[in-house]
């Protein structure tokens, strides 16, 4: 009612409110009325071809995003849901054009107000290449973006609202929404809580640990290598580089056969000279040692490059100053080097951390999260991208798993945050 | 006091060469124990030695000649995804980086925004999702739906990482080829594009060897073994029977490593430019 107002208070006989209304109530309609008849035509027919394309499709998804389904076995709660996604998204679209037209009819009865000409076709289809051209250039990527990034992470959002799990799945049964249970369950029920509390603290641990010892020996090797007493320093560089250079399964992979306790050249060859055996598979502590020592060698190779990179780039008149006024290494490095090469490299090194958060590929391939622990469902050596991918593809807690997700989301937006925070803060700065 | 100085000086250069030396050793020896058992003959783990008696290549032949090895199958669609994959990044990203580099368009900033935050989610996250979607359109245990998969999830790092380099391109370039009469694809084909060779060798580079290093999404994704890549392949070739199958795994996984490190190696230099460049300066 009110923007029916506001409308009455335009003239509308005015030819800008006419043109708009026509297009408000039938696409390409305003666009004729201001004699461009091609312009108006084609969107008349995409309109028209879009309802008749969509409008079941959409109608079915957008009821099936809501009640998921009432009558088992006809309906599949799980498609209807990415139907009802699919529906959202090329709404989404539709409304775009339908914004475009409107505002389109709107803008071409006032240029005729104005009394300018009506463009030339050639004209016209010229403007709407020069105005659309970087929509053109972000389509194809956006559209995969949509449906390989967005609309699989929205997806599983989704399911952490929902009771999909191996007992009750479709299409035998329907799936409800069931709001913040999962999240509850999570935190109530015991096995699911000291699974989680054990979990989420080896996460944690796990990320801090595996990647702070990456970065600093990476950093310390970047500086012993740059010290301008060392010879051969490219031959260095290769050689340290080399852990980055080997695909990473493969050094996984043959870190866990180096590190089998029967036959791993660990503790075969090297351990038993000092009469010792150690458990690296068996026991979750060693295994947890394995890792973190497995993932600094693969680690810090990244960061040592980084950091070679960057120190090249010290003024070096700071220094000398710094000589001048008779610092000593220390205090160099302190105030000189180490202020400079974080402030570069800050929102890689937080990049570093977001990744080991997510390392699914260590974990996974060196003891598939195991050894396995008694009363929980997480292996010892389990991180929680692990753990979903177990509860999804190994015992199909789709809805746990997709709770869980979600937690992990949360603390990669701190991440995230962060991130955002340095690159802002470098860019403002914006001298290197 | 002079001779004092240099004497510690040396002994400190000294400590720097040995633990540096004491690295090399970390680095090298579980590689060239690879090496090593790849030529071990028999394929009992428990029998392999450090340095055989009798080294052989058995088992790089057994890869390419037995009739139980599809290494070569595993290879070629390897190769198959990644060179789609390489060129498909190239197109796709530069692209995006260059509207979001040179032009403004509704969503711009949030489309940055959305890309820093969206690399930071691995793919893992929306699995089941991508399983369901890809068997709705028939594309499941295929390669060309494992390639769309790799294609979209680049996209918000390369894309950031790519504009950061298109940003450092001077504008005047193209406002005077704007002069000259170019339109915009032809500013983008004869100026953004030769400038931004490193950048973008470097994506290709990257997508050509993802292919070669995921095993997470073709497990997912890939279900008979004539489809599998390298990576998969070779899991599964000793997940059941890891000691059995070892020395073999070893010679299929050097023929993987060798030419990924090497490659890997003469342009890392441009990564590590790019991404300090790239990804900063926003």
């Amino acid at each position: 009612m009110a923007k029916d107002d506001k409308k009455a208070a335009f003239d509308i006989k005015q030819p800008r409110n006419i043109a708009t209304l026509l297009s408000v109530f039938v696409p390409g309609l305003g666009q004729m009325f201001n004699r461009r008849f091609f312009k108006g035509i084609l969107l008349f027919v995409i309109a028209v071809s879009f309802l008749m394309a969509f409008w079941d499709y959409i109608d079915i998804g957008i009821w099936g995003l809501f009640t998921l389904g009432t009558i088992p076995r006809e309906h599949h709660s799980i498609q209807l849901l990415i139907q009802g996604f699919i529906s959202v998204v090329v709404l989404f679209f539709g409304i775009a054009i339908y914004i475009f037209n409107v505002k389109d009819a709107r803008n071409d009865a006032i240029a005729r107000e104005a009394g300018r000409p009506n463009p030339t076709f050639f004209k016209a289809m010229q403007d709407f290449y020069d105005r659309g051209f970087p929509y053109f250039m972000i389509l194809p990527g956006f559209i995969m973006l949509i449906f390989v990034v967005v609309l699989p992470l929205a997806f599983m959002v989704s399911l952490a609202f929902t009771n999909y799990n191996q007992y009750n799945s479709p299409p035998r049964k329907l799936l409800d929404w069931v709001g913040f249970e999962n999240f509850v369950n999570l935190v109530n029920v015991d096995i699911w809580q000291d699974t989680f509390l054990n979990v989420f603290t080896w996460t944690i641990v796990w990320t801090v640990v595996a990647t702070t010892l990456q970065i600093v020996l990476g950093l310390f090797l970047a500086l012993l290598v740059n010290d301008k007493r060392i010879k051969f320093k490219r031959t260095i560089r290769t050689v340290l580089i080399l852990p980055w250079a080997v695909p990473a399964f493969v050094s996984i992979l043959i870190f866990s056969a180096l590190f089998n306790p029967t036959f791993g050249a660990i503790n075969r060859d090297i351990l038993s000279q000092f009469g010792m055996m150690i458990p690296w598979l068996s026991d979750p502590f060693w295994a947890k040692v394995a890792l973190i020592m497995i993932q600094t060698w693969l680690g810090f190779p990244f960061v040592f490059a980084l950091f070679t990179g960057v120190l090249q780039s010290v003024p070096a008149d700071m220094y000398e100053a710094a000589d001048v006024d008779g610092g000593t290494r220390f205090q160099k490095f302190r105030f000189i080097t180490l202020p400079h090469i974080l402030f570069a490299t800050a929102p890689l090194l937080i990049m570093q951390y977001a990744q080991n958060f997510n390392n699914f590929n260590i974990i996974y391939l060196f003891n598939e999260g195991n050894p396995a622990v008694r009363g929980q469902s997480a292996g010892g050596t389990d991180i929680l991208i692990s753990w979903v991918y177990k509860l999804t593809f190994e015992t199909n807690n789709y809805n746990m798993a997709a709770a869980i997700t979600i937690i992990m989301g949360l603390v990669i937006s701190i991440f995230a945050f962060y991130q955002f925070r340095k690159t802002a803060a470098f860019k403002e700065e914006g001298r290197y | 006091m002079a001779m004092n100085k240099k004497t510690k000086s040396r002994i400190e250069v000294t400590f720097i060469y040995l633990f540096l030396a004491v690295m090399f050793v970390l680095i090298a020896y579980p590689l060239l124990w690879t090496v090593m058992m790849s030529i071990n003959p028999g394929t009992n783990m428990l029998v392999t030695k450090l340095l055989p008696e009798n080294p052989t290549l058995e088992h790089y032949k057994w890869l390419f000649t037995d009739p139980g090895s599809d290494y070569v199958i595993w290879y070629k669609n390897s190769l198959l995804v990644a060179f789609a994959n390489a060129i498909g990044s190239v197109i796709l990203t530069s692209l995006v980086a260059y509207a979001f580099s040179r032009y403004k368009f509704i969503g711009k900033k949030y489309g940055l925004y959305m890309f820093l935050l969206l690399q930071m989610f691995p793919a893992l996250m929306g699995m089941v999702a991508l399983y369901i979607l890809l068997s709705t359109i028939g594309l499941i245990d295929s390669l060309a739906g494992l390639t769309l998969i790799y294609l979209g999830g680049q996209i918000p790092f390369n894309a950031w990482l790519v504009k950061g380099y298109f940003d450092t391109i001077p504008k005047e370039l193209d406002e005077a080829a704007k002069m000259d009469g170019a339109g915009h694809l032809k500013i983008f084909w004869t100026i953004m594009l030769p400038l931004a060779k490193p950048i973008l060798a470097v994506v290709a580079l990257f997508n050509f060897m993802a292919p070669f290093m995921d095993f997470l999404l073709p497990r997912i994704v890939l279900t008979s073994p004539e489809k599998y890549t390298l990576a998969l392949g070779l899991f599964n070739f000793i997940n059941d029977q890891f000691s059995n199958n070892f020395t073999r795994f070893s010679a299929g996984a050097i023929l993987i490593a060798v030419p990924i490190a090497l490659v890997f190696l003469l342009l890392q230099r441009y990564l590590i430019s790019g991404l300090t460049s790239g990804a900063t300066k926003g």
